[in-house]
């Protein structure tokens, strides 16, 4: 469809597009890629007065490694951080689990920002940065915070980034020598997830030492498995995984849509976090 | 069977579309693309109510809004709210209710049209519907077949008093046979509900032209010849002052084969405000209001001698029609009903079919109409029979088909297959397919209890296509005929122009006629024009759908070349000083025969018809042949499909492992071209199998009415197809050629379901339903496994 009318500023820089956000008021909305608020507008359900394009501002586009963290600006696009050799090699679940988003156009355009974000619960990134505790940087007119993925998403579409601030950066802690492994379900290829398992181990002595798991789409935010991480402390075998897997639905109370009801979405969480340990930890 | 007639030179090659270059690098003319001074654009305001009473409208407040020309609900439309044809009458007693383009007091389905803006801007137009005053109360609304037609239920249109639109029936004799049968096995199978899903969005400009009393109107549709005449008598424009054009469109199957509510709003618009009206719809609104396709019930009884011999076959269809009857919905399962025996022989058949109304969008013809109902419903129940018996599917298949030398055979439906060659085809597909081993590994996975286990698909199809006789279509009440038209010109110069009455809208027409026509007059493809789908260029025709174009449209062709060279072969003989008979035509050269050195060339003889100096006497300058061509019969392409389908039963996930197509239709005209329809057909009938279903809540509310939620496959969820052909040309087409458009996808969805059913029979999995996505098919797998 046609969205409703907004006017239209580019910011070069946060300083501006603040200031933009502040005189645009409470229907002032921050454009990234554009990849999920377009089709919003389009669908016609939201109609912000003022879009405040961000998508060309240099300051938060980057990937470094600052304080032995990978910083991935908000701005940064899918195609980026998927190819970036730094990413690869230090946070490679999130090379990964961004290479299953959508498809190469869409990369191209949206941004790791966005998606986090736009926080929509089907989002395949979100669960990754939960799942290795990432920190976002967060700026407002009274300067930066820095809020823990634990308490960034706080609901379908929601988080703790006010209406008057713009996301700056997500920052990944290294995860050199961890195995890692993204298991998307989803009905055909460039579809969003059904269930999504975000999982990372260290290994030590053919055993599993530490686990951290992320699910996506199995709630309105993205969900922490602690329960199978202590469980898989100590499992040196696909039978081991297999157990602590079965623990992967404890304590969710997912919803239901056309994909899949409450039932198979509870056993897709399962089978799948096995699968995701078994590939990430190469168990057998 | 016949021996393949020679092929002449353009004939049968792999050449690349003269079309694409131009398609590939954005030249293209698409509807939504032309822009004419003054022009108004239109925006619909749409009932999101599946049924209920307008208990106000007020379209006034629209016309304040900036930028808004007028506004329009019914009552201000008066006569000009035109009313939607249907031209097919199934029955005598059909009920056939009025479909006004602008509902005038009651909507019945979410997306009804209930009143629209005209803006200066599309923008504005869309703005502007916010401000109309609308009331809606709520009705009961009616969406499951059954329980439309059970007693009380609220009718869709009140004054009908009745759900039920008709009720046909074709055959008998069935009971008879059952008596003797030793197995009956009676399945029901859902035929779900799909969006025709095109590319290019439906789109419609209408102009008056100026000086004239035309009105010229461009659309995005498959039927312009059709289309000109439905307007004709919708709108009462005199047909001669109504011109047609259907510009680059990109995609139908089937969707744009339609006479839609938007057409007649835009030409009836643009005819009272005296200027261009425009409309190009959104994906939102094509999910609601381009017409639907399939959604039926099949309840399939089939009865054989323990020994697999079929005796008969009963199926009795409830067929929705959605909310209203649009240009042949009620014939859409007509046009399966003679197919359902398929290539099978048995001694009996009966068929009842009911159509029903229902709070939804209407259904009408989607790739294959009527013949994917009926190959899924014959092609699924062979296998459970199969099963029954204890039989290897494809031996069952065999015992009964039709052999090869047994052809021209009337099939128990009564249609009369010229030519065919099941064994061919499938010794072929066998090959490709390596079935031993296949069911090798299906053992192998099946006793050692694999999470993934192995399924084999078979489909020995065969359809009717080539719409189609004019008689038959007389004798089955549909209000037109099937012929197709084509003129062939050699101008002055040489060059040739070909106007057919067929309208490509993505099949390659321009290439392939333009191959039948140089391999009859000898020059070459480049050199010849194919001029379509403007009833101003190409006044004859009747459009593309049916897999007809060159099923009927190329007899025209090649009549209209023959012709045309019989009339130059007069010229030339003049020119030669000899008699015609002494003349022969070899490469685009007349020759006197045992005399090379005496040659006339086609163009030459152009260009003397052309000047008409020296003409014989009696002859009329210029050189053209054409000819309006009726098809002698229904074309009967056939083919077998084999699919390896992996099931991961710990989450449901089927996945189509190989696919091998041998199809036969024919002689070739361009065995590229054909590969590509099949292609493309098999992906959309695997999307039937797989991915695609339109479903409503029981508020009549779409609950998947968008791209991101109607799921349809794209290249990395499909195999690399493996394709074969076997050619057993027809006998009663003159070129030997059969039509191919919507054989892929006839073949592919009973294929792919089978596939899935054979790869957990052994769990008792005896059904799965359509789309068979992760979540039905694993339920389908707890379900048996409980009721072990
Ligand atoms: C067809 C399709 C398929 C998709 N499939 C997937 C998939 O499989 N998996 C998946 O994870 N995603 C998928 N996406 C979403 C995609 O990842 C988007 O890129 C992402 O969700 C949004 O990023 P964006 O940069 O486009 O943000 P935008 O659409 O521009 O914005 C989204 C929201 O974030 C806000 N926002 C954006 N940037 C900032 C910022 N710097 N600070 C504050 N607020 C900001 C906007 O105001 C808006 O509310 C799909 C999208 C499409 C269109």
């Amino acid at each position: 469809m046609i969205p409703a009318a907004f006017e239209y500023t580019k910011a070069t820089t946060v300083a501006e597009a603040l200031a933009a956000l502040q005189a645009g008021g409470e229907d002032a909305k921050v454009l990234g890629g554009g990849q999920s608020l377009l089709p919003v507008l389009r669908l016609r359900l939201n109609a912000p007065s003022v879009l405040v394009d961000c998508s060309g501002i240099d300051e938060i586009s980057g990937i470094r490694e600052e304080g032995g963290k990978v910083v991935i600006g908000a701005g940064a696009t899918h195609h980026a951080v998927m190819n970036n050799a730094l990413v690869k090699s230090s946070v490679p679940l999130l090379a990964q689990a961004t290479a299953t988003v959508a498809d190469p156009q869409i990369r191209h355009r949206g941004t790791c920002g966005g998606s986090m974000v736009h926080a929509d619960p089907r989002a395949d990134l979100p669960p990754v940065a939960l799942a290795l505790d990432a920190e976002f940087q967060i700026a407002g007119s009274g300067g930066q915070r820095t809020v823990k993925a634990a308490e960034f998403f706080q609901g379908p579409f929601e988080t703790s980034v006010g209406p008057d601030e713009i996301l700056v950066s997500v920052s990944f802690p290294k995860y050199d020598g961890w195995s890692t492994h993204y298991e998307k379900f989803n009905r055909t290829a460039q579809a969003w997830s059904i269930v999504g398992v975000a999982a990372a181990v260290r290994m030590d002595g053919g055993k599993i030492a530490e686990a951290r798991i992320g699910l996506t789409n199995v709630g309105g935010t993205p969900m922490r498995a602690s329960a199978i991480e202590q469980a898989l402390v100590g499992a040196s075998s696909l039978a081991d995984i297999e157990a602590a897997a079965a623990r992967a639905s404890d304590g969710l109370a997912p919803f239901a849509d056309d994909d899949a009801d409450e039932e198979f979405r509870l056993h897709l969480a399962r089978v799948l976090t096995k699968r995701a340990v078994a590939a990430a930890s190469g168990l057998k | 069977m016949t021996a393949t007639t020679e092929t002449p030179s353009a004939l049968g090659r792999p050449i690349k579309r003269k079309e694409d270059a131009r398609l590939l690098h954005g030249q293209t003319n698409w509807t939504d693309n032309i822009q004419l001074p003054g022009t108004v654009h239109m925006a619909i305001l749409r009932s999101p109510y599946a049924h209920a009473k307008i208990t106000k409208l007020d379209v006034s407040p629209a016309k304040n809004h900036a930028n808004v020309v007028n506004a329009f609900g019914a009552a201000e439309l008066g006569d000009l709210n035109g009313s939607i044809p249907c031209v097919w009458p199934v029955t005598d007693d059909i009920v056939m209710p009025a479909f006004p383009a602008l509902a005038p007091d009651t909507v019945r389905q979410v997306g009804d049209c209930v009143a629209v803006v005209l803006a200066t801007n599309p923008q504005s137009a869309v703005d502007a519907l916010e401000d109309i005053v609308v009331q809606y109360e709520p009705l009961p609304v009616v969406i499951d077949m059954e329980k439309a037609i059970a007693p009380g239920a609220t009718p869709v249109h009140a004054d009908a008093g009745t759900n039920v639109c008709y009720v046909y029936n074709l055959g008998g004799g069935y009971e008879e046979v059952k008596a003797k049968a030793d197995v009956v096995v009676k399945r029901r199978f859902i035929n779900q509900r799909l969006i025709p899903a095109f590319m290019e969005p439906r789109s419609v400009v209408a102009a008056p032209m100026g000086m004239s009393d035309e009105i010229t109107v461009w659309s995005a549709t498959q039927i312009p010849h059709v289309l000109r005449v439905l307007l004709a008598l919708v709108t009462g424009i005199p047909e001669n002052n109504l011109r047609v054009v259907a510009p680059d469109v990109g995609g139908g199957f089937g969707g744009k084969l339609q006479c839609y509510r938007e057409e007649v709003l835009v030409v009836n618009l643009a005819r009272k405000l005296g200027r261009p009206v425009k409309w190009t719809e959104t994906r939102s609104e094509d999910m609601l209001a381009t017409h639907h396709g399939r959604d039926q019930i099949q309840d399939i009884e089939i009865a054989a001698t323990k020994d697999g011999k079929l005796l008969g076959l009963n199926v009795e269809l409830i067929a929705n029609m959605g909310a209203y009857l649009q240009i042949i919905t009620p014939g859409i399962p007509l046009l399966g009903m003679f197919m359902y025996p398929a290539i099978y022989k048995m001694e009996a058949y009966n068929f009842k079919c009911t159509g029903v109304f229902t709070n939804t969008t209407p259904t009408d013809a989607y790739r294959g109409a009527g013949r994917p109902e009926a190959t899924y419903a014959i092609e699924r129940i062979i296998d459970e029979l199969a099963a029954e018996l204890g039989m290897d599917p494809l031996a069952l298949r065999e015992k009964n088909w039709i052999k090869h030398e047994e052809f021209p055979y009337t099939t128990v439906s009564g249609l009369t297959y010229d030519t065919g060659n099941y064994e061919a085809a499938t010794a072929k597909a066998l090959d490709l397919f390596g079935y031993d081993e296949l069911r090798a590994e299906q053992k192998r996975r099946r006793d050692s209890n694999e999470p993934v286990q192995l399924g084999i698909g078979i489909s020995t199809f065969t359809e009717m296509c080539g719409l189609a006789p004019s008689r038959t279509l007389g004798a089955l009440k549909y209000v037109a005929g099937g012929w197709e038209h084509c003129t062939i010109r050699v101008l002055p110069t040489g060059k040739v122009e070909l106007i057919t009455g067929t309208s490509p809208h993505g099949q390659g027409h321009e290439t392939a006629w333009s191959q039948i026509a140089s391999s009859i007059l000898g020059v070459p493809v480049e050199d010849i024009e194919v001029v379509h789908s403007d009833t101003g260029r190409a006044p004859y025709g009747m459009d593309t759908y049916g897999s007809r174009s060159l099923a009927v449209g190329g007899r025209a062709i090649k009549l209209a070349a023959e012709r045309l060279i019989e009339k130059a072969r007069v010229i030339a003989a003049h020119q030669l000083e000899c008699s015609p008979a002494d003349l022969e035509f070899v490469n685009g050269v007349f020759q006197v025969k045992g005399d090379a050195s005496k040659q006339q060339p086609l163009g030459a003889v152009a260009f003397e018809a052309f000047t008409a100096h020296n003409l014989p006497d009696g002859v009329e300058p210029t050189l053209q042949g054409e000819a309006t061509v009726d098809p002698d019969d229904f074309s009967y392409p056939h083919g077998t499909h084999l699919a390896a389908i992996e099931v991961d039963t710990e989450t449901g996930k089927v996945r189509v492992r190989t696919y091998v197509a041998v199809d036969d239709v024919g002689i070739q005209v361009n065995p590229m071209i054909v590969e590509g329809q099949v292609h493309g057909g098999l992906a959309q009938g695997i999307a039937q199998a797989l991915y695609e279903g339109a479903f409503y809540d029981e508020d009549g509310q779409p609950l998947n009415a968008t791209l991101s939620t109607y799921l349809i496959p794209a290249a990395p969820d499909l195999p690399s197809f493996i394709t074969g052909q076997t050619v057993t040309p027809s006998t009663t087409h003159p070129l030997g050629t059969k039509g191919v458009g919507e054989a892929g996808t006839i073949a592919s969805t009973p294929a792919i379901i089978n596939g899935v059913v054979d790869a957990l029979r052994h769990l008792g999995v005896t059904e799965v339903a359509m789309p068979a996505t992760p979540m039905t098919v694993w339920k389908t797998i707890q379900a048996a496994k409980g009721g072990k």
